[in-house]
């Protein structure tokens, strides 16, 4: 069984349709790259894994349950309580654009946060725990800074330490880098390579086709809400079928 | 015009002023923490994603804003009883701090309001990634931080509310404006009765700024971070 399972999934904002039946799954252990042009769905895409966004049809499934529904005896879907939701997402790490680091806590409160006021991790565990993290990402010594204090790359590297302080069993990249200036895009991608490293599941929307090419064991390429084409980088960079994976590789490399 | 002096200081330093000032903080203080209570729920209904909810929150706003608040006064006191073949007959007292703070409720909902979407959206929706519930995710990340927009006009409020209370006057409340019509009304030294009655209010409020002043130290100063623990870790 796949960790994520992605069936038929349809999403409308309004009457525009942004995922016109998708379907994926991404094993235990694999780190898969979402690729496509701004507007091809695979932000919204992401953000329906862990329900940040509601989904019109279909079903998205993460470890063998369904995130944010309950099926109900006619087989209808129906949103699930809150509570239950929100234990769901507890092992579901989401790396944001914009970082969304808690702008009132420091970096070290930042990680501890969740664990402490989700996971009744005792406060002190939480802290040893959360200054082993952000030594990992390199940034022990900025424990007690607040996000202003830090660069965007500082402030991304204790956004994932923070999504890890809750022993994610998977994990989302919703472009991580593209908020950054150029130079401080390297260190995170560089975090998040150490992560694939280390066996994490993890599901990336980004630009940094470095990233996608080395790091990635599936590329997934998507337009207009659906996915066109995906298959390992060697084969989806060097021999694109579709037309318009064609396109957007000689766009965008 | 001859000025009064020892009427004056003799109302100044007379004891009649003291139960009344009590009143009218008293009254302030319990119409503020209704009109915040309701300003919470107002807020809260206003940003809700149930459209009876968000006009709820809208009528609520429309009439309280609407309506002068003298007229609610009366209305409390002398139009419920009537209204209701006198099963609800409040003391003035009270029909007039419930009169006060369903008016400033009003106030306070667009006051708590602009502080909530004063925080950015992905604040909140963080929270959520991590697994906090809704309540969770006001609570302890978006709360903190509209708080530090929503305490100083609140303070505004809270003086605002100070004076606003001479209104209730009009029902015979025992605050300090009506306590000094009732001395006025008797020995008719108008300005020196009302000059006292003003020092009282200037020195309540100077009371209230000063609370103001320490509160939003505590709020707006961001907490020192301690470095001798972390220089003792990395040690």
């Amino acid at each position: 069984m796949a960790l994520v399972e992605i069936k038929n999934v349809h999403k409308r904002f309004g009457d525009l349709e942004v995922l016109k039946g998708v379907s994926l799954n991404v094993e235990a252990g694999e780190v898969v790259v979402l690729l496509g042009a701004s507007g091809s769905g695979k932000t919204t895409l992401l953000r329906c894994i862990n329900h940040l966004e509601t989904i019109h049809d279909g079903e998205i499934k993460v470890a063998g349950e369904l995130v944010g529904y309950t099926r109900d005896k006619d087989g209808k879907l129906r949103e699930e309580k809150d509570a239950v939701t929100s234990a769901k997402r507890a092992r579901i790490g989401m790396v944001f654009q914009r970082f969304n680091l808690f702008a009132h806590l420091t970096a070290l409160e930042n990680v501890t946060e969740a664990p402490v006021q989700v996971l009744r991790v005792p406060p002190a565990e939480a802290r040893k725990r959360a200054l082993d993290l952000l030594a990992s990402v390199g940034l022990k010594d900025k424990a007690d800074h607040y996000p202003h204090e830090l660069s965007g790359g500082q402030q991304q590297r204790v956004a994932i330490a923070r999504a890890l302080a809750m022993e994610p069993r998977l994990m989302l990249f919703d472009e991580p880098t593209s908020a950054l200036d150029p130079e401080l895009v390297g260190e995170v991608l560089e975090t998040m390579r150490r992560l694939a490293a280390s066996g994490m599941t993890m599901i990336v929307v980004t630009h940094e086709m470095s990233f996608a090419r080395d790091v990635a064991d599936r590329v997934v390429m998507m337009a207009d809400g659906q996915v066109i084409e995906e298959g390992p980088p060697a084969q989806l960079f060097s021999a694109p079928s579709h037309p318009r994976t064609k396109a957007f590789l000689a766009r965008i490399l | 015009m001859v000025f009064d002096s020892s009427a004056f200081f003799e109302t100044l330093f007379s004891s009649t002023f003291i139960v009344p000032a009590l009143t009218t903080l008293g009254i302030t203080f319990v119409a503020m923490a209704l009109a915040i209570i309701l300003g919470f729920g107002g807020a809260l209904a206003a940003l809700s994603r149930h459209r009876a909810l968000r006009w709820l929150a809208q009528g609520y706003l429309g009439f309280f804003r609407g309506v002068p608040v003298l007229v609610q006064i009366v209305f409390w006191y002398n139009a419920l009883p009537v209204l209701t073949d006198n099963a609800i007959n409040l003391p003035a007292l009270i029909a007039g701090t419930i009169a006060l703070g369903l008016n400033e409720g009003a106030y306070m909902t667009e006051i708590i309001r602009s502080g909530l979407i004063s925080v950015d959206p992905g604040q909140r929706e963080a929270a959520r990634a991590l697994g906090m519930t809704k309540a969770k995710a006001m609570r302890r990340i978006v709360m903190p931080q509209a708080l530090k927009v929503i305490i100083p006009p609140t303070g505004n409020q809270f003086i605002a509310m100070l004076k606003t209370t001479s209104l209730l006057f009009a029902i015979a409340v025992p605050e300090i404006f009506s306590t000094g019509t009732n001395i006025y009304s008797q020995n008719f030294k108008y300005f020196e009765v009302l000059f006292v009655v003003s020092i009282w209010y200037l020195a309540l409020t100077a009371l209230l700024t000063a609370l103001q002043k320490m509160i939003e130290r505590r709020f707006a100063a961001r907490p020192r971070r301690n470095t001798a623990i972390l220089a003792q870790e990395h040690g």
